[in-house]
């Protein structure tokens, strides 16, 4: 990896900290949370609200569920060359109580994960450009 | 019953590569449907037509495309886009239009032609379509039929042994089906060596991308008395419902589920409440049901689907499989046509396809894959983003 800056893949999807959250909405009526950002209108169809705050998600919560990639994803997925398979997990947010997707950090196989396991956010390069390496969220298992 | 009607004829064109224009297939469907209800063309007062979308194309208006094919008869048209779904909304947009007296006879069509390669979302840099930051984060369609296969071996102890099963299975029937594409026997072992794609699933798990068409002739059911089709099987039951807030299973194409985090709110699964009103509309329980088509884009989604059914308790259709239960033969025969296993997916003709197997394994001209004394059928579809449909055929 190159000294290139660091720079969100996803401008303000998440924080850039070393213990980074993912950064979602919160509807101020009925509590429902969101992510990606959701400002414009409460998708809980005994809500109307249109008024949202800006929330930093839990950074841990456990594997609902977990596969990887095989074979390079077709564009806008940026590939190393020559490809390598990564692990990807969904995980439950107990706070939240909802489900988010991530790739898994570089070196974990699908054979140490378990449904249940608890996993914490952090921050991965998705891939480099000229300018600066792009970095996204990733789980990575909790190691006690 | 005044929710029903009959379904006169069916058609399907053979599903493969064939390379030709989708059009080809939804005609060829569609004159073997009427064929088959002996119905001419100029009595068919509704076309409706499954559509699809390709690289941001809406150019497949399927509706008007297969009635100016068939030759312009001053039918009215109807386009339902639905993804894998669309062929139940455009059956469903036939029966409210036969229910409400605006016609007595409709074609309802789908065919597709599969480009090559992945389906791949517009490019750019457009982080507010769900679509492309799956694929920009490296997530495509295996992604999540894994993330289901893998949850059921860890919840209920499910094996690859058992979703080799289902492509054995599906493989062992669909080589009786004419209009199958892929006909080969495969063994446990042929899809133990085929290639990883997304663990646990494996190529020969995942469903191929096919060119096909399918067509049905459906109509009131006076109308099908008048003709002396009065015991024509009969459309019993379309459910086209979305999923109930908050939806807790994380579909296609999104990266995150509903939160079930406010007052009030309970986490719902899609999939297993799409049926319930198609058995509370056609009058009938799981019970009753003596065959099933389901969307096996992956082997170990046919087993959801089964319980989604409630063709089985939660976490019990491998036992069913094991026992060769959903097999012909057994107590709830599944995919009899050979399934996507057999056929690859064609987007806007394979719910209909699924009617097209129900309908001849209720008249008893199913041949080798005949379902003995077949009388209800019930079929299951995804779209996109959790929504669905299931119809149930009766006779």
């Amino acid at each position: 990896m190159s000294d290139k800056p660091l720079a969100p893949a996803i401008e303000g999807w998440h924080t850039m900290e070393v213990k980074p959250h993912l950064i979602g909405t919160q509807c101020k009526e009925c509590g429902s949370y969101f992510f990606p950002k959701n400002t414009a209108y409460c998708r809980n169809p005994a809500c109307d609200s249109t008024e949202f705050s800006e929330v930093e998600l839990s950074r841990t919560g456990h594997i609902w569920s977990y596969t990887n990639a095989c074979y390079k994803p077709p564009e806008p997925f940026v590939a190393t060359d020559p490809f390598k398979p990564y692990a990807i997990a969904a995980v439950q947010l107990e706070k939240e109580q909802m489900v988010v997707l991530g790739q898994v950090i570089e070196g974990v196989e699908c054979e140490q994960l378990k449904v249940g396991m608890p996993v914490e956010l952090v921050l991965e390069a998705l891939h480099e450009t000229d300018d600066d390496i792009k970095m996204t969220w990733k789980w990575k298992p909790v190691t006690r | 019953m005044s929710n029903e009607i009959a379904i006169l004829g069916v058609g399907m064109h053979p599903w493969g590569k064939w390379g030709h224009n989708f059009v080809q297939y939804g005609v060829a469907a569609a004159r073997e449907a009427l064929q088959d209800a002996n119905v001419p063309w100029q009595d068919v007062k509704f076309v409706s037509g499954g559509a699809t979308v390709r690289c941001g194309y809406p150019g497949y208006v399927a509706g008007a495309t297969f009635a100016q094919a068939l030759g312009w008869q001053g039918a009215e048209v109807n386009t339902s886009y639905a993804a894998c779904a669309s062929g139940s909304q455009a059956l469903a947009a036939a029966r409210n239009k036969i229910l409400a007296g605006g016609c007595d006879v409709a074609l309802v069509v789908g065919a597709d032609t599969t480009p090559k390669g992945f389906l791949a979302p517009a490019g750019g840099y457009r982080p507010e379509d769900p679509d492309w930051v799956r694929f920009y984060l490296g997530i495509t369609n295996p992604t999540y039929f894994a993330l289901y296969a893998r949850r059921r071996m860890d919840l209920y102890g499910d094996t690859l042994d058992d979703f080799a099963a289902v492509k054995v299975k599906n493989s062992r029937i669909g080589s009786k089906n004419p209009r199958a594409r892929y006909r080969k026997c495969f063994t446990a072992e042929d899809v133990a060596a085929s290639a990883m794609v997304a663990d646990p699933l494996r190529l020969m798990d995942i469903c191929a991308t096919s060119d096909g068409g399918a067509a049905l002739i459906v109509s009131s059911v006076e109308y099908a008395q008048r003709i002396g089709k009065g015991d024509a099987p009969r459309v019993a039951a379309i459910s086209t419902t979305t999923p109930t807030f908050a939806s807790s299973v994380v579909e296609m194409p999104d990266i995150a589920t509903d939160s079930a985090a406010a007052a009030g709110v309970e986490a719902h699964a899609f999939r297993s409440t799409l049926p319930l009103k198609a058995y509370e509309e056609a009058g009938i329980g799981p019970e009753d049901v003596d065959l099933a088509e389901v969307y096996d884009l992956s082997t170990a989604l046919e087993l959801d689907w089964i319980e989604d059914l409630r063709l089985a308790p939660r976490g019990e259709a491998a036992a069913l499989l094991r026992a060769g239960d959903t097999a012909i033969g057994g107590k709830i025969p599944v995919n009899v046509s050979g399934g996507l296993a057999c056929f690859g997916e064609a987007v806007p003709a394979q719910a209909l396809a699924q009617i097209c197997e129900l309908t001849w394994q209720l008249r008893g001209e199913a041949g080798d894959r005949q379902v003995a004394g077949a009388r209800v059928g019930i079929t299951a579809n995804q779209g996109l983003f959790g929504h669905g449909s299931s119809v149930i055929v009766k006779r």
